[in-house]
């Protein structure tokens, strides 16, 4: 239902240009639960931010559900993020709104109206178990309620994708694997596709399908998950499947010697 | 000393209402062209919502240029102008033109600053959800930069009641004009005294009312 084809983007940087992502194709099945892994500076939130376009691609295309969102005009585009739902490392929720106006915010972007609004938010929080919080401002939150706020603000507008921004790398251990089982529910109950860029190997062996591991830009691996016989071939993909960071450390520490 | 003060007390009066006629001219004009102007200059920085490099340095500079005017010099080069906008150069309406074109850029700037606080990635969520351009500017910079605009307004309000005691130069009256003519001019000390008390106590309202607004807007912490 996602079908990345040839995606580049490069900044001009103080140090000359900055190839952020080089010729990626990506293709993401309806229902699939896909993995997009790499260290920092890998560009994998690039590619994620370039599947709603908020970072435009130099070169390549993107097609959701078949429509070119590249080739789409600026007001197209809007309406078509809607059934794009983001979410974010940082949450981002507006600090000056409660919660239930949070959740509000897309529905008013939309331009739902009052009572249908009100309907749908009450719903939205029931669903990520926050009704008794309508009323708190972000500020009173722990990361991990924020990050369901998050998910109730990007489910408003019932969308059938929900795009994640490194969603639990500010979160600690217990709340992260809550917010993946719930990211899982809501994939096998409301079939949302969702995408998941992260840095964290337990986020991919918890909940995805699909891996594709990126480095320096490339997609160096693609890896099916529940293929059980696969053998990580880039480097970068044995290191992260191994999950030797520890042992890593070691060894760096008596090369240091 | 008291007697001073009761024999010129209508005066004072007078006084006060001609610095409060100027300031609620001057604010209203600085917020309404200050808002829209230091909102343009946030949208077109290098790298912002609607990036316009040239243009920015553009309007950066002039902004940069009327800031740049000390006030008393600003106040008679543009005799000419102020002639032609209000018909005349002297008396409080008068002054009121130098005070406004002054307030609007040192606005502006402020309404930037305030703006380029807002969390980048409040506004992105909202591109994310599809907002556009007038959608972002009013739900959620002015929403998230709003305890911060009710600062911008107390810090004008309190350096524009400081730029309004030069008006005396050109007949504009107020309260400063008070104080130079009574105090300084005549040597009545306990006049001059009286006169600053009072003007004191004005800031401090100024200032309590505007922390007050702020702490009630701000819900981030």
């Amino acid at each position: 239902m996602i079908s990345l084809k040839n995606l580049s983007k490069t900044y001009a940087t103080k140090d000359g240009e900055l190839q952020a992502v080089k010729s990626v194709s990506l293709e993401v099945a309806k229902g699939d639960i896909y993995g997009i892994i790499g260290f920092s500076g890998a560009g994998k939130s690039t590619l994620l931010r370039m599947i709603n376009l908020l970072e435009r691609p130099d070169t390549g295309s993107v097609h959701v559900d078949g429509v070119d969102l590249t080739s789409l005009s600026k007001k197209e585009l809007l309406k078509r993020r809607l059934s794009l739902g983001m979410i974010f490392q940082h949450f981002n929720l507006l600090s000056n709104r409660t919660v239930s106006q949070n959740v509000s915010f897309p529905l008013e972007i939309a331009g739902v109206p009052k009572a249908k609004r009100k309907k749908r938010v009450a719903e939205c929080l029931e669903i990520v178990g926050l009704s008794d919080k309508a009323n708190a401002y972000p500020v009173k939150l722990s990361g991990g309620q924020k990050q369901r706020v998050g998910i109730a603000r990007a489910l408003a507008t019932q969308p059938n994708v929900l795009l994640c921004d490194e969603p639990t790398s500010a979160l600690d251990p217990q709340t992260t694997e809550s917010i993946l089982a719930f990211l899982k529910e809501l994939n096998e109950k409301f079939g949302i596709t969702i995408i998941i860029v992260t840095h964290e190997m337990e986020v991919i062996k918890t909940i995805c399908n699909k891996v594709s591991v990126m480095e320096n830009g490339h997609i160096v691996e693609r890896i099916n998950m529940r293929d059980s016989t696969f053998v990580p071939q880039s480097k970068i993909a044995q290191f992260l499947f191994r999950n030797e960071i520890e042992f890593q450390g070691k060894e760096e520490i008596a090369n240091a010697r | 000393m008291l007697d001073n003060i009761i024999a010129v007390w209508p005066e004072i009066v007078t006084s006060l209402g001609q610095t409060f006629y100027m300031m609620v001219i001057t604010l209203a004009v600085a917020v309404l062209v200050g808002t829209p102007l230091g909102t343009l200059l946030y949208l077109i920085r290098p790298g912002s919502i609607i990036s316009a490099p040239r243009l920015y340095v553009a309007i950066d500079g002039i902004v940069n240029v009327i800031r740049s005017f000390p006030f008393l010099i600003l106040l008679i080069a543009i005799i000419p102008f102020t002639r032609l906008i209000v018909g005349t150069a002297i008396g409080t309406t008068a002054v009121v033109v130098p005070l406004a074109i002054s307030a609007i850029p040192e606005f502006a700037r402020l309404i930037e600053q305030t703006l380029l606080d807002v969390n980048r990635g409040i506004v992105e969520a909202a591109e994310s959800m599809g907002a556009n351009t007038r959608q972002i500017i009013w739900k959620v910079l002015f929403s998230e930069s709003r305890a911060g605009i009710a600062n911008a307004i107390t810090i004008i309000s309190v350096s524009f009641l400081s730029f309004s005691t030069v008006a005396g130069l050109v007949g504009g009256g107020g309260i400063g004009d008070f104080a130079i003519r009574y105090g300084y001019y005549r040597y009545q000390t306990d006049i001059m005294i009286a006169t600053v008390i009072l003007i004191v106590i004005i800031v401090q309202i100024l200032q309590t009312t505007g922390n007050f607004t702020v702490r009630r807007l701000n819900k981030k912490n």
